[in-house]
């Protein structure tokens, strides 16, 4: 066996890794946002895109949301893949129509004779101390979509992975990048990209007994930072990654559920007509009597995005996810 | 004191980097709209396309007459009229090459039947069987867009995307006169000029969006001007005056396919009937301005022009009315058969590859659609049409 120089990579070089392959191998695959060309994009994921596939490729447009949408559409439909940059998840809202109106539905309207395959890069999310309109989680207006897949990568591995089938989807697919994980590292092959797998498929990061945390994108480490915690307490905790919120992957979440018999969701957006009411209905429906106790909640409070000195009391932690996990009724189980 | 003339009051004086872009003389509009039609310039269009462009019109006209009658007999769910502007309709399909690409707005089903596409499936949308009839690649048409301005950026995208590739392709969008209020008429124009993407904007001034008139929609001095500030030329045109639409927008095609980039033409003309089927227009206008408008009638103005220099005969009038009324007994006849549907085609067109949950919600319509079956079997009738599919 030949040892591999492994390399630490962090999710921002992922995701420009992902862009970057998939426009060597694709020529219709167009990158296209504010700041993504001589910038390299405000985070740099698209650092380099530009000079090595020129302008054309890798393009600054105007600042306009609704018009970085609305022209990559007439893009799609002549033929090429844009992937656009949204730059922070509250910018995206004025392009909401097109995404909705049409981006969405496109499919639909034209009986499949006129796909879309549109990437929407959002970053989301809180926990970096931005201001106002920098830190939304506004997944659950895209997961309420019908026609968006709606993907959040968690590891660096699955952004590399999840990127490149996204692109590839002939769907419009709103690709959510939790911003706190950016400078995230892990080591990988760069002369072997990670594996990339169709887009839906959850995954089990820990196994457990007790109970399962079902959660997504930036509470993917916090939820197994609670799991390695909540060891002392003597819970042994299953967390599954959903890696995708549409398609849902119902199978490996209700196996999780069924095996442990209780569950928390956890997110960082809103509870009330949040993302973890639509999972735990799921749940509830499917697994009603392998559950031990309710399906709970751990999530953001029911606010506009605080401002950051005090997000740290808004975000789901540790302590609130393992006083979630302490309501689960133990005592019943043993 | 103009308006322009007060600027340096207020505006710093500029550094020495400062340097305006352009000169927007050239760019601003006429005064007055172009017309061609009873003036000399008339005498330099050729005949051919005069009469072509009349047998488009009277063809046109009864389109909208027939399509309006085919919303008081329910079988139109409704059906916004371009009665009045139908020159702006037969000249954007007219002026375009086959592989040039058309963006219509609800009001353009006209524009579309002109381009070429098979009347019924251009008014699936507005019948309610399904939203788009037909397949946009293959005609080159859009789907008919509904929200307002929302498909000016996607005219640019494709036209730009089109220039990328090394293709001599143009995109015509057409909008109307409440759709330039809107951002995305902004982010349209903004993109295209900046681009300078092949796309040329028609924006069908017909005096009101729904009920409100252009005087409460801008303060613009016309809706050409607003071309300027974009950094690309505006044209004002007669919209009744089908040999002017024609020009202007010949002029405009032709100048962004040799790389001059977008235009901006507002066409001038009249809704003669209300909004839609729907509609009261007698609550926002007299009927004083609309018999004005008569008076400046599209087929008219033509007929008038080709009577007067001896290139109208009787048969020429009489073979396209015959072709008009044709075109009208196909519709009507088409348009009173109950469409054939597939209820499961509510599921096949919402991703390439359905979601396990949409595969659920198949399973239980197909089971809701059976057990109908078995209950219709015990009676006459049967719940939908034979051969549907499923």
């Amino acid at each position: 066996m030949t040892t591999v120089a492994l390399k630490p990579a962090t999710m921002a070089q992922a995701l420009g890794r992902a862009m970057r392959d998939a426009m060597a191998a694709d020529p219709s695959v167009h990158v296209m946002g504010e700041d993504v060309g001589t910038l390299g994009g405000v985070f740099r994921v698209t650092d380099g895109l530009a000079k090595e596939f020129g302008e054309d490729r890798c393009t600054d447009t105007p600042l306009a949301e609704a018009g970085i949408l609305g022209t990559a559409v007439g893009m799609a439909m002549y033929g090429l893949r844009p992937v656009v940059e949204m730059q922070f998840d509250a910018f995206a809202y004025p392009a909401f129509e097109q995404l909705i109106s049409h981006v969405a539905r496109m499919r639909n309207r034209t009986r499949g004779a006129m796909p879309l395959p549109i990437t929407i890069r959002v970053p989301y999310g809180g926990g970096i101390g931005g201001v106002e309109h920098h830190s939304d989680s506004s997944e659950a207006y895209y997961m309420a979509t019908p026609g968006l897949h709606v993907v959040t990568p968690a590891t660096v591995a699955d952004a590399y992975g999840l990127l490149r089938a996204s692109i590839a989807s002939d769907d419009p697919v709103v690709f959510l990048e939790p911003k706190r994980l950016y400078w995230s590292k892990d080591s990988w092959n760069p002369d072997e990209p990670p594996a990339v797998e169709p887009i839906g498929r959850a995954v089990v990061r820990r196994s457990g007994r007790s109970a399962t945390l079902i959660t997504y994108g930036p509470s993917v480490p916090v939820c197994l930072e609670a799991a390695e915690a909540a060891r002392a307490e003597g819970w042994d905790l299953e967390v599954v990654d959903l890696r995708s919120l549409v398609p849902f992957d119902d199978e490996t979440v209700s196996a999780s559920v069924r095996r442990t018999g209780r569950a928390v969701v956890v997110h960082e957006s809103g509870s009330f007509g949040g993302p973890g009411g639509e999972i735990a209905a799921r749940v509830t429906e499917r697994c009603f009597h392998h559950l031990e106790a309710p399906v709970l909640r751990v999530a953001g409070f029911d606010i506009p995005y605080p401002p950051p000195m005090l997000e740290r009391h808004h975000l789901p932690g540790v302590d609130r996810i393992l006083d979630a996990v302490g309501r689960l009724q133990w005592e019943a189980d043993s | 004191m103009t308006v322009m003339e007060q600027r340096g009051a207020y505006r710093p004086t500029p550094p020495p980097a400062w340097q305006p872009r352009t000169d927007p003389a050239p760019l601003l509009p006429d005064a007055l709209p172009y017309r061609v039609l009873g003036t000399e310039a008339a005498a330099q269009v050729d005949p051919g396309l005069l009469r072509r462009l009349y047998a488009e019109l009277v063809r046109g006209r009864r389109y909208n007459t027939q399509a309006t009658a085919l919303t008081k007999q329910g079988r139109l769910a409704v059906y916004p009229s371009s009665t009045g502007q139908e020159a702006c309709e037969v000249a954007a399909a007219l002026v375009l090459e086959d592989r040039d690409w058309l963006f219509p707005s609800y009001r353009d089903t006209l524009a579309a039947v002109a381009r070429g596409l098979d009347p019924v499936q251009a008014l699936t949308l507005l019948r309610g069987d399904w939203h788009t009839g037909y397949d946009p690649r293959e005609h080159r048409i859009a789907p008919l867009c509904t929200p307002l301005a929302t498909q000016l950026p996607h005219a640019v995208g494709l036209a730009h995307a089109a220039r990328l590739k090394g293709d001599d392709v143009v995109a015509l969008a057409l909008v109307g006169d409440g759709g330039t209020s809107e951002g995305d008429f902004h982010e349209a124009l903004n993109f295209a000029a900046v681009w300078q993407a092949p796309v040329v904007f028609l924006v069908q001034n017909n005096g009101f969006a729904i009920s409100v008139p252009l005087a409460k929609q801008t303060a613009a001095p016309s809706l050409a001007h607003k071309a300027v500030g974009y950094g690309m030329p505006g044209r004002l045109v007669d919209g009744n005056d089908a040999a002017a639409v024609h020009q202007v927008l010949s002029e405009a095609i032709a100048h962004a396919r040799a790389g001059g980039g977008p235009t901006l033409v507002e066409a001038v003309t009249y809704r003669i009937e209300a909004h839609t089927n729907a509609d009261d227009a007698t609550r926002y206008r007299g009927d004083a301005e609309v018999e004005t408008w008569r008076g400046h009638d599209p087929i008219a103005l033509l007929e008038h022009e080709l009577t007067e220099r001896g290139l109208l005969d009787d048969e020429t009038i009489r073979t396209a009315r015959e072709d008009a009324e044709t075109m009208a007994a196909d519709l009507r006849e088409r348009m009173n058969q109950d469409p054939v549907l597939d209820p499961m085609d509510l599921f096949a067109h919402v991703y390439a590859q359905p979601t396990t949950q949409l595969l659920e919600q198949e399973t239980q319509l197909r089971a809701e659609l059976d057990a109908e079956d078995a209950a219709a079997d015990g009676h006459a009738g049967h719940h939908g049409p034979e051969g549907a599919g499923r």
